[in-house]
């Protein structure tokens, strides 16, 4: 590929879906007015949901979804043992997302309350990089295309590979949104790494952090400020748990 | 020709989800022929559990990546009867509104990424995009339309942001409605352009006589809530959700099973169409009409022609809702509430059919039990039944293995399955 005089490879590039909904390989297919630019970046070698034609010779493969049975785990060794870049898509891969709520029951208890009498077998829910090494992760539920774009073109161009170190309030703020602490809700947008223009809160729905936490938070203050204000406890919680990014914050 | 040969396809492509087709071929007559659900399950029925009711959409949503929206107002609509909460008439509008978008994404991603490479004989859109730009331009088009209208109403086009209990968290914006409603009008026509194209393309003439399910409300094509009815005759109230799909499981597949009236039955557009035709816009019929779909038919591929006729109908009405609500004052949107006891069911009809939740809540607003019908899970049995029907009259006609291998897919595709939904 020539673009403006330099030339650039394209990236030999693979997904594939895991424990998950699938709505982060699918935004892939979103932008669409970008589309065609995109793909003159990457030569898509296996991408089971758009296309039958499936080879192994990818050098970077998008891992979505988080891992829960062990025929998992096993096409995922393959897969690391591949690729040159092992990118956690999505919250699902990054920190086990919505799906490690199920972790508060043990798996024979989630089975016979789905399934009854039959046989399932399901592990406890893990991130990706639980199990393999990850070179490079994309938060997100689902994940932002804009980002991805921006990711991929760093990728061919063999440039840095960034991911906002603020939180999610700042692009609130330049929002020129109401504070939702102001309205009387727990908002994560104090603590959650930024990168999504803030869409929750600009819809008014308070953030969930999704894209887990900023670099150096200030767990203490903000915890110090839900109780201030004389907020649920519980609330809090649910917050915290609900894409189980914030484990090793949750007090 | 060969007489004994198995066909084995594992985790079939083009679709959503990871399911296997297995067909054995004895001495030129048809053994087995099995559709078999693999993916992995995630159990949001436990995950619900302890849930508080506002909460809930944000996490029904993330069972589907294509109907997340279908999703949250089916627990939204299930919560809010459960608790005797009236949205306002505005965030109802914008409710539909978003759900014509849905619609409209997913079946414009369906027809032209998913289902139209079969009808022309290549592996993905890719190829496409060479041989007949103006189609592949026509679906990105389409479907970015119903990316944007989803947006809109919503906040975001996958995983909605602004569908809460009680309406909606923030009004859509008067200029991005104006907008919307001229990004429309401009690309209605592209619909003329797909048409056409499906059209010149050759639909198997196999057919297989089922019962189709689907909502209906009397007055209009159904989308969220009414009542429960089928081709053969059964009407149910909303509630009784359970004695309309009668849910079984089957030991080789993590989806579940249903059945009514018949040993299967099928959901998604081809059974709205069937069931509410008299209720699609002029110009849907009109549509309908120009690929011979007529009311009750039973071929599974004209399903891919039922979405097409829907999508004439959507931009139709999307239209005329976005004009009402530009008329309407956006200020109350979402009306207060209490938390309280209560169980009751949402149906809604998402891009692939009839989706049920049932939610009950204790006094504080938190879900003791859930369930969660998906539609791909009501047409399991009747895609398990094709799949033997198709192989046998494909195997009648003389076809190889290669021609009931790729015809088997195609039938598979027709019900445009949404696999990890299924499996939730």
């Amino acid at each position: 590929m020539n673009q403006q005089g330099l030339r650039f490879e394209k990236l030999k590039i693979a997904s594939f879906d895991f424990t998950c909904c699938e709505g982060c390989q699918l935004q892939l297919a979103n932008r669409e007015s970008t589309l065609a630019d995109f793909l003159r970046l990457i030569d898509i070698r296996n991408f089971r949901e758009i296309s039958s034609e499936q080879h192994d010779d990818y050098d970077i493969a998008l891992i979505e979804g988080s891992i829960s049975r062990s025929d998992e785990v096993e096409r995922l060794l393959a897969i690391r043992r591949q690729a040159k870049v092992l990118v956690a898509f999505g919250t699902c891969a990054c920190f086990g997302g919505v799906n490690s709520l199920k972790n508060r029951v043990s798996g024979e208890a989630a089975v016979s309350e789905v399934y009854g009498e039959i046989k399932v077998e399901t592990l406890p829910v893990r991130r990706i990089s639980e199990v393999v090494k990850v070179d490079l992760s994309i938060p997100g539920c689902p994940v932002a295309k804009e980002e991805v774009e921006r990711i991929i073109i760093s990728l061919v161009t063999g440039s840095l590979v960034t991911l906002p170190k603020y939180p999610v309030c700042v692009e609130c703020k330049a929002a020129l949104n109401t504070c939702l602490f102001e309205l009387g809700e727990i908002c994560l947008g104090p603590i959650t790494r930024a990168g999504c223009h803030a869409v929750c809160t600009t819809g008014k729905t308070p953030c969930l952090g999704c894209r887990g936490p900023a670099e150096e938070i200030n767990m203490e203050a903000f915890l110090h400020l839900v109780k201030e204000r004389g907020l649920s406890r519980s609330d809090l919680q649910e917050k915290l748990a609900f894409y189980n990014a914030f484990d090793a914050f949750t007090p | 020709m060969k007489r004994d040969y198995t066909i084995a396809i594992h985790h079939l492509t083009r679709v959503e989800g990871h399911a296997n087709i297995t067909i054995t071929v004895r001495d030129g007559q048809l053994m087995e022929a099995r559709w078999a659900v693999v993916e992995t399950p995630r159990f949001f029925e436990v995950m619900l559990k302890g849930m508080s009711a506002e909460r809930v959409p944000f996490l029904t949503s993330r069972i589907c990546g294509i109907c997340s929206i279908s999703h949250a107002l089916a627990s939204i609509r299930a919560l809010e009867r459960a608790m005797h909460i009236l949205p306002p008439a505005v965030a109802e509008k914008t409710r539909l509104l978003a759900m014509h978008g849905e619609t409209l994404q997913s079946h414009a991603l369906h027809l032209f990424f998913l289902a139209a490479p079969d009808f022309a004989g290549t592996a993905s859109i890719l190829p496409l995009m060479e041989s007949h730009p103006d189609i592949v331009r026509a679906g990105l088009q389409l479907k970015e339309l119903g990316n944007e209208i989803s947006r809109v109403t919503t906040g975001r086009c996958t995983h909605p942001v602004s569908l809460v209990v009680g309406g909606l968290s923030k009004a859509p914006d008067k200029t991005q409605l104006a907008a919307l409603q001229k990004m429309i009008r401009e690309r209605k026509p592209l619909l003329e352009t797909a048409c056409a194209f499906f059209r010149t393309l050759a639909i198997p003439d196999f057919s297989r006589e089922t019962e189709f399910i689907s909502l209906a409300n009397g007055v209009s094509y159904p989308s969220i809530g009414g009542h429960l009815v089928s081709s053969d005759g059964v009407e149910r109230d909303e509630n009784d959700y359970l004695l309309m799909t009668n849910e079984y499981t089957k030991e080789f597949s993590t989806s579940k099973f249903t059945r009514l009236s018949r040993e299967t039955s099928a959901a998604g557009a081809l059974a709205r169409f069937n069931n509410s035709s008299a209720f699609l816009h002029p110009e849907a019929l009109k549509a309908a009409e120009s690929f011979g779909l007529r009311p009750v038919c039973h071929n599974p591929f004209m399903n891919n022609i039922a979405q097409l006729v829907e999508c004439v109908h959507i931009l139709e009405d999307a239209e005329l809702l976005i004009d009402s609500l530009l008329d309407s004052e956006l200020t109350a949107v979402k009306t207060p509430w209490n938390p309280q006891a209560g169980s009751a069911t949402g149906a809604v009809e998402a891009p692939r059919g009839i989706l049920y939740h049932h939610m009950e809540t204790d006094s504080e607003g938190r879900v003791v039990r859930a369930d969660c019908i998906i539609p791909t899970t009501q047409n399991n049995a009747n895609i398990d039944l094709d799949l033997k029907a198709i192989a046998e009259w494909a195997l009648e006609k003389g076809k190889n293995d290669r021609e009931i291998e790729k015809l088997c897919e195609m039938v598979v595709r027709s019900y445009d399955p949404c696999i990890s939904c299924s499996v939730h």
